[in-house]
């Protein structure tokens, strides 16, 4: 039998190459360089890039849109924006909260300021906070999760009258790795937001909530025939977040998540992040939990 | 019925040295390592003339006929797919000046050259289709792939052989190709060539598609057919639409999928499954792909390659912490539920063409007939149409 490995397409010719326009083409899967300007460290492990583009003007994108990072030489990985939408226009550089976990990330977080980067994007769907408007609000989440959620947070607080009560449920392993703590504290104090924190482990004599973040909502002030609720974290802590929610009685409609898989285009065509009849890149990554419940209550999916 | 022209033997190589004048890199049949495959046809002698093959499940043998037909055989192991969706290819290519930080990239377009197909099969011609709406008609488009896309001249063959591994019939994409294309409601092929071989005859019919397949049949001074030659080259894709023993209930399948998320029969598959991922690189309309950055020792000049990837592969689903699908069952599951069900709600259409490759190209034999049955019998849903 012939090995269908050996088998490649007969092409004497090649289709040959030819050099063309350079990355302002508006070809989704040629990045656009940027530089980076600082990299502020957050946690032990978690780094904020500051990006401003080397080509072209700013960007511009919505509150849970994401983007490709591209370390050249290393690789390419998804992370999704964390700074504020209305920055573009005020000249802010574009913002990214990462966590050195792997060869890309570590290539991000390490190179000097100065060094330039390829991003594509942005691409995905939004957190579309201001559908809350004359309601409550609740944001869930966890480690990293707070960095895909902060501009949904700040859209928010850009307009703070327009909403009712204001909810940041934040848990994280230990005290060590909250995310942007100060920041949180300043929401507390100066933009009225209910900010609730808990760690999984505390060392001894530690004097904040000890438990998971879902176990915060049971009893959270809000009013859940009026509140929407946006939840970002691992899989398992969304499904029990969205499901404690959805047990207050918030429709899955008004629970929207943001979901993490395997990227390599981010725009629906390498087929990596399909969960069953999604494009994560596309339709995603954040989706309502009516859609998702069905597909995140089966392993492996 | 429209223009029927007749196209003997020795017209084959006027044909093809036709559509080379006209500027076509012409791609079709051919025979290499030990099986026919879709390369590059440059006169009348690549055409796998007198072999035909045998398809089991996990089994191919090239064979040689008694007779001298030119289309002899069943779907060739590589569909048309890479004509214009190579197996890799370049996206773009990057510099770097390691001092200062910066670098620049220059972007990798196809040739322009446009592709003549010739001695397509009424399913892989369904399965370009289908890439034309997956790969360039939705919101992003693979720009590689619109490229080479551009310009392309049809020759298609309604099937007269199908092997045992086949089943177009039953869903709807063969033996004889739709003479629209179902999405664009566009003429889908330029030229239709039906083998006609007995006793006394050896000869094509030709139907005209397009206004250009006209002009090219007018130009190799194509003789006329009538009525009858029509009825002839129906005659022989009916039979050969009957000889199918291989059946997918289309009517069910999408939700016999959405049923069987939690079946039993994953766990039994995932027995004989060895996840080599060869049913998705034979697959016509299988489109996943992954990206990988090639850079010199230095890291100064580095490619960015875009690759054909499987589901079936362990670290298709990776993120941190570990692959999505760890399981072989998952895998599996997640491949022919996306072939048979989810497509269609992604495409509003189905993902097979039923041409049978991963029936063949499993070296196990697993059969994604057998097994669509066997979840429709497990599940209840079928329509008792179904075989099983």
């Amino acid at each position: 039998m012939a090995d269908i490995r050996n088998l490649a397409l007969h092409d004497d010719e090649g289709v040959a190459a030819r050099a063309s326009a350079p990355s302002t083409t508006g070809d989704p899967m040629v990045p656009r360089r940027y530089a980076i300007t600082r990299v502020r460290q957050d946690t032990r492990d978690t780094f904020t890039l500051m990006l401003d583009p080397v080509d072209g003007g700013p960007m511009r994108f919505r509150a849970g849109q994401f983007t490709m990072l591209h370390a050249f030489g290393v690789g390419e990985v998804p992370i999704s924006i964390s700074g504020d939408p209305r920055g573009a226009d005020e000249g802010a550089p574009l913002e990214h909260t990462i966590r050195n976990v792997g060869a890309v990330t570590r290539a991000l977080v390490n190179a000097p300021p100065g060094t330039e980067i390829g991003v594509r994007g942005p691409f995905g769907t939004s957190w579309d906070a201001p559908d809350a408007v004359g309601g409550d609000v609740v944001f869930v989440t966890g480690g990293i999760g707070l960095a895909p959620l902060r501009p949904a947070i700040l859209d928010v607080l850009a307009e703070r009258d327009k909403y009712g009560k204001v909810l940041l449920l934040y848990g994280s392993r230990t005290p060590e790795d909250i995310l942007y703590g100060d920041e949180m504290r300043r929401w507390a104090d100066l933009n009225d937001v209910n900010v609730q924190m808990t760690v999984d482990n505390a060392p001894y004599g530690y004097k904040g909530k000890v438990g998971f973040v879902t176990e915060l909502i049971a009893r959270a002030g809000f009013d859940p025939r009026r509140a929407w609720a946006f939840v970002c974290g691992p899989e398992g802590m969304m499904r029990a977040a969205a499901s404690a929610l959805v047990s207050r009685g918030l429709p899955p409609a008004k629970v929207r998540l943001s979901m993490e898989r395997s990227m390599k285009c981010g725009i629906g065509l390498c087929g990596h992040c399909q969960l069953r009849d999604v494009f994560l890149c596309v339709d995603g990554p954040v989706l309502d939990y009516a859609r998702l419940e069905p597909l995140m209550n089966v392993r492996e999916l | 019925m429209g223009d029927i022209r007749i196209l003997n033997p020795p017209d084959l190589g006027t044909l093809i040295a036709e559509l080379r004048a006209r500027g076509y890199r012409v791609m079709g049949p051919t025979v290499r390592g030990d099986a026919i495959v879709t390369g590059e046809i440059r006169t009348v002698s690549d055409l796998p003339r007198g072999r035909g093959d045998t398809q089991r499940p996990a089994e191919y043998r090239l064979t040689e006929r008694d007779d001298r037909s030119f289309f002899g055989f069943a779907a060739p192991a590589i569909s048309s797919k890479p004509v214009f969706f190579p197996a890799e290819e370049v996206i773009w290519r990057g510099r770097r000046d390691h001092d200062e930080g910066h670098f620049t990239v220059e972007r990798d377009r196809p040739d322009a050259a446009p592709i003549a197909l010739l001695g397509t099969r009424s399913c892989d011609l369904r399965a370009v289709q289908i890439h034309d709406k997956v790969l360039a008609g939705r919101m992003y488009e693979d720009a590689h792939y619109a490229a080479r896309r551009e310009h392309t001249f049809v020759v298609a063959v309604a099937c007269g052989q199908p092997a045992e591994t086949c089943f177009c019939a039953s869903m709807g994409t063969g033996p004889r190709p739709a003479e629209t294309n179902p999405e664009t409601g566009e003429a889908a092929y330029d030229l239709l060539l039906t083998e006609v071989l007995d006793e006394h005859n050896h000869h094509f019919v030709m139907e005209i598609g397009t206004e250009h397949g006209r002009q090219v049949a007018d130009a190799i001074e194509a003789g006329d057919g009538d009525e009858h030659d029509h009825a002839r080259a129906l005659e022989i894709t009916d039979a050969a639409a009957k000889r199918q023993t291989r059946a997918i209930d289309t009517s069910t399948i999408h939700g016999v999928l959405r049923a069987s998320v939690e079946s039993s029969r994953w766990e039994e598959i995932a027995t004989r499954c060895l996840a080599c991922t060869n049913c998705t690189l034979v697959c016509p309309t299988c489109f996943c792909t992954t990206i990988q950055d090639v850079s010199d020792l230095a890291g100064d000049e580095g490619e960015r390659h875009r690759v054909w990837d499987s589901c079936f592969s362990e670290q298709f689903s990776y993120i941190h912490g570990g692959p999505l699908r760890g399981e072989t069952k998952s895998r599996y599951r997640q491949w022919i539920t996306h072939k048979l069900s989810s497509w269609e709600d992604q495409f509003g259409m189905l993902g097979c063409v039923g041409c049978g490759r991963c029936i063949t190209w499993c070296p196990v034999g697993i059969d994604i007939v057998e097994e669509a049955a066997e979840l429709t019998r497990m599940s209840g849903l079928g329509s008792g149409a179904a075989r099983s």
